[in-house]
């Protein structure tokens, strides 16, 4: 291991950011392990941010999926389900943590801006400048079906809704001007004439008039995350978002022509290249040497690839219902059926799952595997397994070339999954000097660097930056 | 009825019930909405014993300047103090009017379990025509129409809170399955204005039915734990309590002490000064910490409990710690929750059993 800064490389003083995704539906999460822990007890939520929050990490992260997912109309009955409403949890976690940022994942589409804004704020206060908005989108009438409004909005109209429903966001999130309560029981009034600005909106999806309930926190905003990997995805972040939370981290080329993309975007739209930090999700499995890694990945496939799951897995590649056959066994000798609509909600759809099926057999034949051998060996491959020190050698090549910002970890055990990644990987880390020793500030948008808010920046600033 | 004759409980939000309760608060303004000031009291109230904190809210600014127009949402700061304290019960107060029910049962839901079952939900109504204009919805006009909301909005929110067994996350290794979905339930509730498939995203609540408090004349009795009634004097309070149907009932009941820098009346006087204490309808006691008590031990014969409404907390909420509190815990009317209890059995109300679960008994695990 070398100490001395390489610096002809794009970025030498670059610094990885970690967050932790403590996931709420997924089969990657092992819950069949005897130390695999609750998700629900509030006791593993605080667990894991602290330490996360040991260890450093810029934020700890709640997604959100607002109905249970469904297979051909039931119930998913294998994976973990059932957490909490993302904002009152990260509330709780804010009287527990002090540095850590808080960011939950809300939708646009399901909520109202008047609503949630304030939701935010209130845990941006609470946490006193600590929280972030993972900004998603849904679409389908079937998440509809369990709101007021019903199943409605076509595609296309999701990203216009969640941009315009920003756009409102920020007006309530900018209506107080700094220092607009008095400091003084003495004063003449609790805030200060005309320092509380009333709302009013009218746009093609919101029409709103409202005087906005709480002052700017420490941090101005919340800050911004956003995940979709559409172009309209990609586009809404580089003219809104702080973060991109990516799906692009496993593979260096990949990751770095993402993030190419993604800064191409940011110059079109005229911010600074440097304006985003993109943290794509992973896993990381450590071990104390490259084999004793690899042995431990092989076990945590095992427990996340359950027969059961490799059935469900293959089935919604093969459109049948497969849950009767021996996932030891060979594949099906069916073709796949193609349809439109595969009938399964919040789980994976496939594009041409002909071509996929004909891909599997060849390397299942190839090499002797079972179904659920292949579904291991060739579903999506996610996360990184080393040593601590391979690791973080390859964390730093990744960030230092500009590929990524640092990862949002989805620990395969909870609440102990982060163990390793704090004791043993971030003094590797460290060492490099890619990686904080201590938080350098309070907020959320200090520790990851960023700039004030998009609304708060002058034009002087914006032409400086950029 | 064992136990207690008296539930103490206090509404804790922004510096009192009298509007220019800032103007006497012991912090600067700018303090009201920082998590020191939101767990302090909350602080003070548990370690007083009072059984239960509510927390009012809204989507419109709590009052008009020249007073305080902020106050951050009550299920944020419910849940911030649940993680801060141990045995009080927190109730935030979370209107139905324009909000999602889907949202709402969630949102409570995982207040109990942050809570490990202390939490409440005192169920209020948007009244204003403002309220609809900032929530973006078409207004719902009159007062029947804001019952049917109320009465909706409750119904689904319960029933989500049902829609998960309480054993349906089974960990199944001979099966591979993490859920029994026969234990699972869909709502599909159908109302006038909208419909709920359900079912919930959040598992079944610790208590399994968050405690529900409300007017018996907004929400039907039925759907309430605990009716909240009102009266300007103790004789209505009595009809008003005798009338509410609900398993429980609390007086809602408006104090001002005497302390040791000055009397009751001084103390609303000089507040006077600056904003009416709007008359609600409600019981108020201007007076002594012993007037109090003895008024508190007359209404323990006809409710199970008050919920106290401090002109200003930093100064009645110590006077009721160190005189009202304990001289009720003396004559044994009032007693300090236990840690470990949840909030339900605190108040002597059985953990109910869950609708769908009689209506349609589980499975045998391995005959599918
Ligand atoms: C890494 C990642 C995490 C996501 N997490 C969530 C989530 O927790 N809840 C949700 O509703 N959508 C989530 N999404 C979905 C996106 O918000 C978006 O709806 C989806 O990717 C489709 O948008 P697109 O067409 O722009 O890719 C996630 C997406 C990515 C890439």
């Amino acid at each position: 291991m070398t100490r001395t800064d390489p610096l002809d490389v794009p970025r030498p003083h670059a610094q990885l950011h970690f967050g932790v995704f403590f996931q709420g539906v997924n089969h990657w999460t092992i819950w069949s392990a005897p130390d695999s822990g609750s998700q629900i007890d509030p006791a593993s939520f605080r667990k894991v941010a602290q330490t996360a929050e040991r260890g450093l990490f810029d934020a700890f992260f709640l997604g959100e999926g607002l109905r249970l997912r469904e297979v051909d109309g039931k119930i998913h009955d294998l994976d973990v389900a059932g957490r909490p409403d993302a904002i009152t949890q990260l509330a709780a976690l804010a009287a527990v943590t002090r540095r850590i940022g808080l960011v939950s994942t809300s939708n646009s589409t399901f909520n109202e801006p008047a609503d949630l804004a304030r939701r935010l704020s209130g845990l941006d206060l609470l946490s006193e400048g600590r929280a972030g908005w993972n900004v998603v989108t849904t679409d389908n009438a079937w998440t509809g079906a369990n709101f007021r409004r019903g199943g409605y909005l076509d595609h296309a109209d999701r990203y216009r809704r969640a941009e315009e429903f920003l756009t409102v966001a920020r007006a309530l999130w900018d209506g107080w001007e700094d220092g607009a309560v008095a400091d003084s029981a003495g004063a003449p009034a609790w805030s200060a004439p005309g320092a509380v600005h009333q709302v009013r909106h009218k746009g093609p999806q919101f029409e709103v008039d409202l005087a906005p309930t709480l002052p700017r926190s420490a941090q101005g905003h919340p800050v911004i995350f956003q995940a979709g990997d559409s172009g309209e995805g990609r586009d809404f972040a580089a003219r809104n978002a702080d973060v991109i939370f990516s799906a692009h981290g496993n593979d260096f080329d990949d990751a770095l022509a993402f993030a190419d993309d993604i800064r191409r975007r940011l110059r079109a739209v005229g911010r600074p290249d440097d304006d985003l930090r993109i943290l794509p999700g992973t896993e990381i499995i450590i071990g104390a040497t490259e084999e004793e890694a690899e042995e431990k990945k092989r076990w945590i496939r095992l427990q996340q690839v359950t027969p059961a799951t490799a059935l469900g897995i293959a089935g919604l590649l093969w459109g049948i219902d497969l849950s009767d056959r021996d996932a030891d066994g060979p594949l099906p000798k069916e073709d796949p059926v193609v349809s439109e609509n595969d009938g399964s909600f919040g789980a994976r759809r496939i594009a041409d799952p002909r071509t996929v099926v004909a891909e599997w057999r060849a390397k299942a034949e190839a090499n002797g595997w079972s179904l659920r051998e292949t579904v291991i060996a060739l579903g999506p491959q996610r996360g990184h397994v080393g040593t601590p020190s391979g690791l973080a050698d390859k964390f730093a090549h990744f960030v230092r070339h500009g590929a990524l910002d640092g990862f949002n970890v989805t620990p395969y055990l909870i609440p102990d999954g982060l163990d390793d990644i704090v004791d043993l990987l971030v003094p590797e880390l460290q060492e490099r000097g890619v990686y904080r020793t201590e938080y350098s500030g309070t907020t959320l948008r200090e520790n990851l660097g960023l700039r004030a808010p998009l609304t708060h920046r002058s034009a002087a600033d914006r032409r400086q930056a950029g | 009825m064992s136990g207690p004759a008296l539930h103490l409980a206090v509404e804790i939000d922004g510096d009192g019930a009298h509007p220019a309760a800032w103007r006497r608060a012991a912090h600067s303004p700018d303090q009201l909405l920082s998590p020191r000031r939101v767990a302090r009291v909350a602080a003070v109230a548990e370690n007083a014993g009072f059984t239960l904190i509510t927390l009012d809210d809204g989507v419109l600014p709590p009052g008009a300047a020249p007073d305080p127009v902020g106050r951050i949402g009550a299920v944020e700061r419910a849940a911030f103090v649940a993680a801060s304290t141990s045995t009080v019960g927190i109730a935030p107060v979370v209107p139905v009017t324009y909000a999602e029910p889907f949202h709402v049962s969630s949102q409570l839901a995982s207040l109990d379990h942050i809570s490990a079952g202390r939490a409440g939900w005192v169920v209020t109504e948007e009244e204003r025509p403002e309220a609809a204009r900032a929530w973006g919805r078409p207004l719902v006009a009159d007062a029947d129409a804001r019952a049917r909301e109320s009465r909706d909005g409750v119904e689904v929110v319960r029933a989500l809170w049902d829609s998960w067994e309480d054993d349906a996350v089974i960990r199944s290794l001979a099966t591979s399955r993490y859920l029994d979905r026969e234990r699972l339930h869909y709502i599909d509730f159908t109302g006038d204005t909208y419909a709920v498939k359900g079912p919930a995203i959040v598992p079944r609540p610790p208590q399994g039915q968050l405690v529900v408090l409300g007017r018996p004349d907004r929400v039907p009795a039925a759907q309430l734990d605990v009716a909240l009634v009102e009266g300007r004097d103790p004789a209505s309070l009595t009809t008003a309590a005798a009338g509410a149907g609900a398993p429980r009932v609390f007086a809602e009941v408006e104090v001002a002490l005497d302390t040791p820098e000055a009397t009751a009346a001084e103390r609303v006087a000089d507040l006077e000064r600056h904003a009416p204490w709007q008359d609600r309808g409600r019981l108020r006691h201007i007076g002594s910490a012993e007037q109090l008590v003895a008024l508190l031990s007359d209404l323990s014969r006809h409710v199970d409990g008050v919920r106290l409404h401090p002109l200003v907390l930093d100064e009645d909420l110590a006077v009721l710690s160190r005189l009202v509190v304990p001289a009720l815990s003396e004559r044994r009317l009032v007693a300090r929750p236990l840690p470990g209890t949840s909030l339900r059995s605190t108040l002597g109300l059985e953990r109910p059993a869950n609708r769908f679960a009689a209506a349609a008994p589980s499975g045998q695990e391995d005959a599918r």
